[in-house]
């Protein structure tokens, strides 16, 4: 089963950084992701760009509104994802506790929904 | 003496739970579907028990025609063109549920139920929700029962119940015993939540009665239970002697009237002696086992009261002290408030009263009646009686049990007396 692995981070708090700190967390992301191939749980996993590049885009009344930013103002912004293969959510848990992110920020862990194909 | 009604209701009470586990796990993880088929079960021996006779094995019965009503379930649903085949599904009940005999062989293997109760705690659950399933599946409480004990409707509780499910297969919370390195943390939680439905039974947080003994004992069920399945765990055996020693005294805590009765005016003679012994003999096994958690604490308080053969008798400087170190434990403001009630036993009032007063000011329990209680009580003793009754009249104003409401008024009017 796939769970999506969404991690919430405060950017302006990880943009203030010292260099050498981000060096250091890019250095366990990259242990972390590595872990998790030999491990056979890596589906997908990328870092975003920050909401600064972020649009929002919605139709309403058959008019597009595209708007500057993210769809909500909240204090921990969405900063990259995960999307693993686990056995169940004991296992997906497991693994969202190992994001180097999760010591500070959160991970959202959602289930991906399976559609059954149709019968032959 | 083999009343059918009675011996079923005695089985349901005793063994639903095991059956609800078992069947959830032959049902791969389908807890509805589960409680339906045990509950179809209970219905069938409803009829048939009067008809036919009490079964030898009352239990065994219900389990074999529980697998039953699963098997045709899923003899039905593959005809309807469900995936899974027919064969599979029903060698997956007759494996799952391999040894029934007619003696009681299922029984014997704990682990279904301790798999239904670590699941139903599972911490992706809301704890209300935790509370809710355990209640349903491991006690067979219905959601009109659980509903009234919490105060909510019944379409509210439904509705979370259906929810908890959901989570539970969309999520695939899975139905297992965590790993060992995981226990100790999931054991907490378990016990939290049997902590909270104790709780809420031993001083209701708002409604017309104090107690709910009903709660209290299907929490001291679980207990029960989760000692059973976890012997070498100290915390579990330090919750379950905390609510034996507490629960041993609920026929002293209640008036004739409903009214409230304090620790100091109980009578004594109707403490439950065998309860009480109970508890203590377990908070032995959990100190000999290294406890020293917050459950271990409360249950050493809980038994010095136990001891005093009257409220005089109380090693209050002992009680102090340990809440001293439960304050350490498990920091809160309720927490604060005992300490500084039994400092005011160990050392007088004017030391107590001191602590309450520190506590006023932190502003935490701004909204708590038994702050102002406690602020009246402390400063009655010490003689300054206006502002005693100012402090009753504020703890008046925050009360929301109709039992303590009187007892508040009662105290207020004997200081007007005195």
């Amino acid at each position: 089963m796939k769970y999506l692995l969404m991690i919430y981070e405060n950017e302006k708090a990880f943009e203030s950084l010292p260099e050498a700190d981000v060096q250091r967390v890019m250095g366990e992301y990259a242990t972390f992701t590595e872990a998790l191939h030999s491990s056979g749980n890596f589906v997908a996993g990328e870092e975003l760009e920050p909401t600064t590049a972020a649009t929002t885009v919605r139709i309403r009344d058959g008019k597009r509104l595209t708007t500057d930013g993210p769809f909500a103002e909240t204090r921990e912004q969405l900063g990259g994802f995960f999307l693993v293969e686990a056995r169940d959510l004991d296992e997906a848990i497991g693994i969202a506790s190992r994001i180097p992110s999760a010591r500070h920020g959160s991970i959202e862990v959602r289930p991906v929904r399976e559609f059954t194909p149709p019968e032959a | 003496m083999t009343d059918p009604a009675a011996i079923l209701e005695r089985v349901h009470r005793e063994d639903y739970g095991r059956l609800v586990a078992t069947l959830i796990r032959a049902l791969d993880g389908d807890f509805s579907a589960a409680e339906e088929v045990v509950q179809e079960a209970f219905t069938a021996a409803l009829t048939q028990w009067p008809r036919e006779g009490v079964p030898r094995e009352p239990a065994a019965w219900l389990m074999r025609a529980a697998r039953n009503k699963a098997v045709d379930r899923a003899r039905r649903a593959s005809r309807l063109g469900t995936r899974v085949g027919e064969l599979e599904v029903v060698a997956r009940i007759e494996q799952a549920l391999a040894p029934i005999p007619d003696g009681a062989g299922w029984q014997s293997v704990p682990d279904d139920s301790l798999r239904l109760l670590f699941t139903c705690c599972h911490p992706a659950l809301s704890s209300e929700s935790q509370v809710a399933l355990a209640l349903r599946c491991l006690c067979g409480l219905t959601t009109e029962e659980i509903a009234r004990a919490f105060l909510v409707s019944p379409a509210t509780l439904a509705q979370r119940l259906v929810r908890a499910q959901r989570k539970i297969r969309t999520a695939r919370i899975p139905y297992v015993v965590p790993e060992p390195e995981a226990l100790a943390e999931r054991t907490e939680g378990v016990l939290h939540t049997l902590y909270l439905v104790f709780s809420e039974g031993y001083a209701a947080t708002d409604g017309p009665a104090l107690l709910r003994v009903d709660l209290c004992e299907e929490a001291l069920r679980l207990a029960r239970l989760a000692r059973s399945l976890l012997p070498r765990d100290a915390e579990v055996a330090s919750l379950h002697a905390l609510m034996l020693l507490h629960h041993a005294r609920r026929r002293a805590r209640v008036a004739a009237d409903g009214g409230l009765v304090l620790l100091d005016r109980q009578d004594r003679t109707l403490w439950d002696r065998e309860q009480l012994a109970e508890g203590l003999a377990e908070l032995e096994a959990a100190l000999a086992m290294g406890a020293r958690g917050g459950y271990t604490v409360q249950a050493a308080i809980a038994a010095l009261h136990a001891q005093a053969p009257r409220a005089e008798d109380t090693d209050w400087a002992q009680i102090a002290s340990l809440y001293e170190r439960l304050c350490v434990l498990t920091p809160g403001p309720v927490v604060a408030l005992n300490h500084a009630a039994a400092v005011a036993m160990a050392r007088g009032p004017a030391q107590g009263l001191a602590l309450v007063d520190d506590l006023e000011a932190s502003g935490r329990l701004a909204d708590y009646h038994l702050l102002p209680a406690a602020r009246a009580d402390l400063l009655r003793r010490l003689g300054r009686v206006a502002e005693a009754a100012a402090a009753y009249r504020r703890a008046l104003a925050l009360v929301r049990t109709a039992p303590e409401r009187r007892f508040l008024e009662e105290r207020l009017r004997e200081l007007g007396a005195g």
